[in-house]
């Protein structure tokens, strides 16, 4: 009862010091509408966004000359509304860009937690791997990657977080190397605390907030490198409708003009990562003092 | 120093080791590569033959040993598609991008120290605030969103600048900007944190107290010191600048290292997409190997780090 009160209060309490400390509120709620719009993208999208009209190519929005309400922001090269193709796009960068940025963090946590608290060869053998991975430019990286095992939605995911672990494996590391000095985690070895006991209940939950902050500022990175793979035709496969995806058949009538298979779908990227990188950056000053010089 | 330089070839031999490794198990593990390495549609005796020439039969140990023996000898194969040495292929697509590169970071340095600076001097002021917007969405904004919004606009609009291609100056000015953006926000957010650090420190006090004018205290005392980490980052980015450019060079039709990669993957040529990765990651160890020398040379306290 006490317990649940006390959670109750910190909980109001922290709230209200993030009201006090310029909260990011645009930017949740772009991200959270773009959650709705994903989660419910079967219910509002006018048309299937995989499936045209091949008498209807090339229809411009709504607005402009030859523009109809059928189509609110006109149709691409195969005749598919580019509306049902911008919200079905959402769920694909927003279920990519969610996995990958955790499935990343899980592993560059664990490893960063081992790496640090073990020290010896274990952390020799994590930090020179991560150092490698580090250098390797990770566009590139993610494009051989992609070329050895083939674009799928599920791939997409696994090379992102093969690419991208190493960020969190190396603040992580760096955390836990302070925190293993400090009285809470001696105590608990003089105590008689298993190494992975110690690990499990003392070194992780304080690393979270770091991992944290970072997973919100990847976000932005790994929906950008989703794009980029898959406006190379190494990402998303079509006929799926994904940003990057829908970037790439827009290049196919950018010199007639058709100004909105470009503008749009970028509109959204930029927008997404936009608020992925605002929050991001608030947590960081919020959550995690010691990243503030990120 | 002698002793720091080794310890730091030491390092970057390992890197280049453990790199060529990375390549090595990941083509080996994620299916078969003499799939990868036959061209496309290719017949089972080919692929037989490739088996056999690689060594594919072979423990993983020997495999390995043949495949770092090739790479030592600076032999990354043949170009399925281009039928050539990938080496020569790729130093041949080097200069363009190089060209992009330079082009580009010179717009990053030009936009990004300039507001940097400003916006460190007057800090939370106007000028503050529109550099931090304009870093911002350099930092959001994929870059070849931007390369393609150039085009739609100085292009097809108004008909200025070559959509693509290369050859005369004017083709390069819409990629370099593209790819520059996002490297002009980081200098600039570089350029704006180590002035201000610069402008609290003592000597800057000191060159005031003095009655130097304001102008001078900042260009010749803080401006100076100030820009040795950002030129250090520059010089890191440059070589990144070659290895990123990929879609750029794409949406440009740039003949550099990037649009190689790109053609690398579409038509299959995986021999290409290897080198090209390998290279890029060789650059990259050997660019940092440098500047960490020259960071010992200039300053003798990491020397003893």
């Amino acid at each position: 009862m006490t317990g649940s009160r006390a959670a109750g209060l910190t909980l109001a309490w922290r709230f209200a010091a993030f009201r006090s400390e310029g909260f990011p509120l645009l930017p949740t709620l772009i991200l959270l509408t773009l959650a709705l719009v994903a989660i419910s993208a079967n219910a509002i999208a006018p048309y299937n966004p995989e499936v045209g009209v091949l008498g209807e190519r090339f229809r411009p929005p709504a607005w402009q000359a030859g523009g109809s309400a059928e189509h609110v922001l006109g149709t691409d090269h195969l005749g598919r509304d580019v509306l049902s193709r911008l919200i079905f796009g959402a769920r694909v960068s927003m279920v990519v860009g969610f996995t990958a940025v955790i499935v990343a963090g899980l592993l560059g946590t664990v490893l960063g937690i081992l790496s640090g608290y073990l020290g010896g060869w274990v952390d020799q053998v994590i930090m020179r791997i991560t150092d490698t991975w580090l250098a390797l430019p990770a566009l590139t990286f993610a494009i051989f990657l992609a070329a050895i095992v083939g674009p799928s939605e599920m791939n997409i995911v696994i090379i992102l977080a093969a690419v991208y672990w190493t960020r969190y494996a190396r603040v992580i590391r760096g955390e836990v190397l302070s925190l293993k000095e400090r009285d809470f985690v001696r105590l608990a070895i003089v105590a008689g605390c298993a190494k992975r006991t110690i690990m499990r209940r003392h070194i992780l939950p304080n690393v979270l907030n770091s991992a944290i902050v970072l997973a919100t500022l990847m976000l932005g990175v790994v929906i950008v490198t989703e794009a980029s793979l898959s406006f190379l035709g190494v990402g998303v496969p079509p006929p799926k409708p994904a940003w990057g995806l829908m970037l790439a058949d827009g290049k196919k009538g950018l010199m007639a003009g058709y100004w909105w298979l470009t503008v749009l779908p970028g509109c959204c990227i930029v927008l997404m990562v936009l608020a992925a990188n605002l929050l991001g950056d608030w947590l960081r000053v919020k959550l995690d003092p010691q990243l503030r010089q990120l | 120093m002698r002793r720091y330089i080794l310890r730091r070839l030491g390092f970057a031999l390992v890197s280049l080791f453990l790199l060529s490794v990375t390549i090595f198990f990941f083509v080996r593990v994620t299916g078969d590569p003499a799939v990868l390495l036959t061209e496309p549609g290719a017949s089972q005796a080919d692929l037989d033959a490739i088996r056999q020439q690689f060594g594919l039969d072979q423990p993983l140990w020997v495999q390995y040993g043949s495949f770092l023996a090739h790479l030592l000898r600076g032999d990354f194969g043949q170009s399925f598609y281009y039928r050539t040495d990938v080496l020569e292929l790729y130093l041949s697509r080097l200069p363009a991008s190089l060209l992009l590169a330079a082009v580009a970071m010179a717009f990053s340095l030009v936009i990004g120290l300039p507001t940097g600076i400003v916006a460190a001097v007057r800090v939370n002021g106007w000028w503050d605030s529109a550099g931090k917007i304009f870093a911002l969405l350099g930092l959001s904004m994929p870059s070849f969103w931007v390369g393609l919004l150039m085009i739609l606009f100085f292009s097809v609009y108004l008909g200025w600048l070559p959509s693509s291609g290369s050859g005369t100056p004017l083709h390069v000015l819409m990629p370099a900007f593209a790819l520059g953006w996002y490297f002009a926000a980081a200098h600039m957010r570089l350029t704006r944190s180590s002035m201000l650090e610069v402008l609290g420190s003592e000597y800057v006090k000191l060159a005031r107290l003095k009655g130097l004018p304001e102008a001078l205290v900042i260009a010749k005392h803080a401006f100076k010191n100030a820009l040795i980490p950002v030129l250090t980052l520059a010089g890191i980015n440059l070589v990144l600048m070659v290895n990123v450019a990929v879609v750029v060079e794409t949406v440009f039709a740039w003949p550099g290292v990037g649009r190689l990669l790109y053609e690398g993957i579409a038509f299959r040529d995986f021999p290409v997409v290897q080198a090209t990765v390998l290279l890029g990651g060789v650059m990259i160890v050997t660019v940092n190997l440098v500047v960490d020398v020259l960071y010992a040379m200039i300053d003798p306290r990491i020397r003893y780090e």
